[in-house]
């Protein structure tokens, strides 16, 4: 028997019951959130059951929201079961004031530097991080750049002409 | 239906058996050859560049296509390259250089003796590129002082070709007081080089 | 350190402590810029920290400021060693987002594209450990058969390098005669060439002896790290995206996915080769099936989705329905359905994955790239902690780190 999406959300519902939620299938990918207090449990309960196997963590990433007040960062997790094939997305929603979310490192060395870019590129603190410091900016940097409110181009260029941009 | 494909198969028969550089400008006679210092110097200096390569993206995979044999960078003289600034006349600054990156770059223009030239090779290098973003240094002329700029994302070969061998010309005419000048040093101070 | 008995030294003389060295970012073996304190004490490796983001240029940021076809330049130089697939990678995620079908001979033309960066990667990792043990012939030889690589993209989109190569929905033009002639003198050439290159250094002694037992990860270590591709399949794991979840028609094809046994360099350097030969074969498959479309069929090169595929220029300057079409496409006022969609292709170093998140905009709303280098990077302390520093040169070169991958 192969699992299907419906097994998964099935046993998911049976162990966390309310806790997990807004159950999607985008493109055939099913995709659930949970509190942020409970993302350890989750990937545990998905890491460690015998039927459900989600042992390879594809992708750590977040994404900024800056409307919907109280959830603005989402730190999304990409899993996938190589045995059976199957692919899940896992989003935990956060505060802006208080990002803090557990760390994953314990369980998949490979979310090392994934947490480190998402902290570097929207300011997600992962509590338990054994090195949370920035990656791909520069180390001085005092904002987190992904985030919407922050534009693309350096402010601080005196040669351009916006005008000649467009941007005027 | 486009042209039939042409590889080129023409046998160009050579000029001379070996050909060497061209003679500069002067006065010979029987068993000498008079001619301006500064020529020589630089006749000597333009075909035996030693480049410093600074590959750091795209541009890098073509600067190697070019050492390689079909295009050949070394038949201008600039055979060796190093990867020690102490010992290399060019820096060839190629790719994008990132804010983190231009310290870097500068230490590495620093630690290099005079006389030197800087060569900035694609698009990346010369202005920031594609990348105007708040990580990426807006040409590497924010930093260090720029010869020859080679525009393309990433330029052909032949392109880079052409960059060096601008620069040959410009080693090639090159007076020999230039470095010791004011309005050279003006130049550095404006990087703020000493 | 042993003591030997001819030498005497006075006692409390001689303090032991480690030697701490910089890597990078500028050194003649990374290739590109990545960074590495090394601790060393004497030869051996205690300690190594990276440091990366020496080229980081925030293209996920870019991404959002740009509508989907401008997105393709962006993913070029990601990998900018096999661009083609970076770029078919993201054209599939579109098409996926989009609802597009594709036609069976686009799907093969992908591949043989596809297949073609694939050998010009791995033909340059390869060649760059010949390089770093000290072997530089093999590196020269090969550059010249990846030129003949060159000139069938330069064919198809112009460009050598950076290709772009491609639409959402196909190809820019079909493949004339010139460029099935220029791929038919690299499938006659090329094979003689790889056997040679393979024999100058697989039963060399010095070439195994440098390479055998250095740099080992075990399979267990490599998936709790998240690697993908030759690296991981080395390590003996045989999980091959084209395998897994096949795009663009790649279930059509037979080919064997090659896995090692200890993850060390050598195997790294031999799974490469013979993902070469694997390459060569299905691009060989390709060609025939391709050429089984006659007549009407043999001129399709993209689906038919007048929304996001640029009109032929004929029908621009004649057609009404084409000129609005160009001109919105071109102007970027075709909005995005909204959505969220992973798609990933099997990239010359791993899985690399594109997450797309769209509000029905003209642009995406967030757009991330997983990048396989980077994710495999981490691993590399573990992977060289106790060895000789001549071995982790050798173990950097082996992962094959893209500068461009490494960062984004």
């Amino acid at each position: 028997m192969s699992l299907t999406n419906d097994r998964i959300k099935e046993r998911l519902i049976e162990k966390f019951g309310e806790q997990v939620s807004a159950f999607s299938e985008p493109y055939g990918m099913l995709t659930f959130e949970a509190p942020k207090e409970f993302n350890l449990k989750v990937l545990n309960f998905l890491y460690d059951d015998d039927e459900l196997k989600f042992r390879f963590l594809t992708d750590l990433q977040a994404v900024h929201y800056p409307d919907n007040k109280g959830r603005e960062l989402a730190v999304v997790y990409h899993l996938h079961n190589l045995v059976d094939n199957v692919r899940i997305r896992f989003k935990v929603f956060t505060d802006i004031n208080t990002p803090d979310v557990y760390t994953a490192t314990g369980l998949f060395s490979g979310a090392n530097w994934m947490e480190r870019e998402t902290y570097d590129f929207f300011g997600v603190n992962f509590v338990g991080h054994p090195n949370l410091k920035r990656i791909l900016n520069v180390d001085e940097m005092d904002y987190f750049p992904m985030r919407k409110e922050y534009p693309l181009e350096d402010q601080t260029r005196i040669d351009k002409d916006d005008e000649m941009f467009g941007r005027g | 239906m486009g042209r039939p494909v042409s590889y080129n198969v023409n046998v160009k028969p050579l000029e001379k058996d070996i050909s060497i550089a061209g003679m500069p400008d002067g006065h010979q006679g029987e068993g000498f050859f008079a001619t301006k210092l500064n020529d020589v110097v630089g006749l000597a200096r333009k075909n035996s560049i030693w480049p410093l390569p600074f590959a750091t993206s795209c541009c890098g995979i073509e600067f190697m296509a070019t050492m390689g044999s079909h295009y050949d960078l070394a038949r201008f003289g600039s055979e060796r390259v190093g990867f020690s600034p102490r010992q290399c006349d060019l820096l060839m600054v190629m790719g994008t250089i990132a804010k983190k990156m231009g310290p870097v770059v500068k230490q590495v223009y620093l630690q290099m003796a005079e006389p030197r030239w800087v060569i900035a090779v694609g698009a990346c290098a010369s202005s920031g590129g594609i990348f105007d973003t708040y990580s990426v240094l807006q040409g590497i002329d924010q930093v260090v002082p720029v010869d020859v700029y080679v525009p393309g994302c990433p330029p052909r070969p032949e392109a880079i070709i052409d960059g060096v061998m601008r620069i040959q010309d410009l080693i090639g005419k090159e007076s020999l007081r230039r470095r010791n000048g004011d309005r050279y040093k003006q130049l550095l101070e404006s990087y703020g080089i000493q | 350190m042993t003591e030997h008995e001819h030498i005497r030294l006075p006692e409390g003389s001689i303090e032991k402590t480690t030697t701490t060295i910089n890597l990078g970012p500028t050194h003649p073996a990374t290739h590109g810029v990545f960074q590495n304190i090394l601790e060393l004490d004497g030869e051996k490796i205690v300690s190594a920290e990276q440091t990366v983001g020496y080229i980081h240029r925030a293209f996920e940021k870019l991404a959002e400021r740009r509508p989907l076809y401008q997105i393709t330049p962006l993913t070029d130089r990601l990998n900018y060693c096999s661009s083609p697939i970076n770029n078919m990678g993201w054209h599939i995620t579109c098409e996926k987002l989009l609802g597009i079908k594709i036609p069976k001979r686009v799907d093969y033309l992908r591949v043989i594209i596809m297949e073609l960066a694939r050998i010009s990667d791995h033909l340059i990792c390869n060649s760059i450990v010949g390089v770093d043990t000290g072997a530089y012939t093999g590196f020269l030889y090969v550059m010249q058969y990846r030129e003949l690589i060159y000139e069938v993209y330069e064919e198809i989109c112009g460009s050598r390098l950076t290709t772009n190569i491609g639409r959402i929905g196909g190809f820019e033009r079909n493949f004339n005669a010139i460029a099935f002639q220029k791929l038919d003198k690299f499938l006659a050439e090329y094979p003689a060439v790889l056997k040679e290159f393979i024999n100058l250094f697989e039963r060399n002694r010095i070439f195994m002896e440098r390479t055998q037992g250095t740099g080992p990860i075990s399979a267990e270590r490599a998936l709790n790290y998240s690697f993908t591709g030759p690296n991981l399949r080395a390590a003996g794991v045989d999980y091959d995206v084209r395998v897994h979840t096949p795009y663009s028609s790649y279930e059509d094809f037979q080919f064997n996915v090659p896995v090692g046994t200890t993850g060390d360099n050598f195997d790294r350097w031999q799974v490469r080769n013979e993902e070469m030969w694997e390459s060569l074969s299905i691009i060989e498959q390709a060609y025939r099936k391709v050429k089984e479309f006659k007549g009407a069929d043999a001129e399709v090169f993209h689906a038919d989705v007048p929304e996001y595929y640029l009109p032929e220029k004929e029908d621009v300057y004649t057609k009404m329905e084409a000129l609005i079409w160009h001109f919105k496409i071109i102007m970027g006022e075709i909005d995005i359905p909204a959505g969220e969609v992973y798609s990933c292709v099997e990239g010359a170093n791993g899985e690399v994955g594109y997450y797309l998140i769209s509000d029905g905009g003209r642009t995406p709303y967030r757009l991330h790239f997983r990048r396989p280098c980077f994710i495999y990077y981490q691993a590399y302390e573990e992977m060289t902690k106790g060895s000789m520093m001549s071995d982790a040169i050798i173990t950097l070169s082996s992962l094959n780190l893209i500068a461009g991958e490494l960062d984004a």
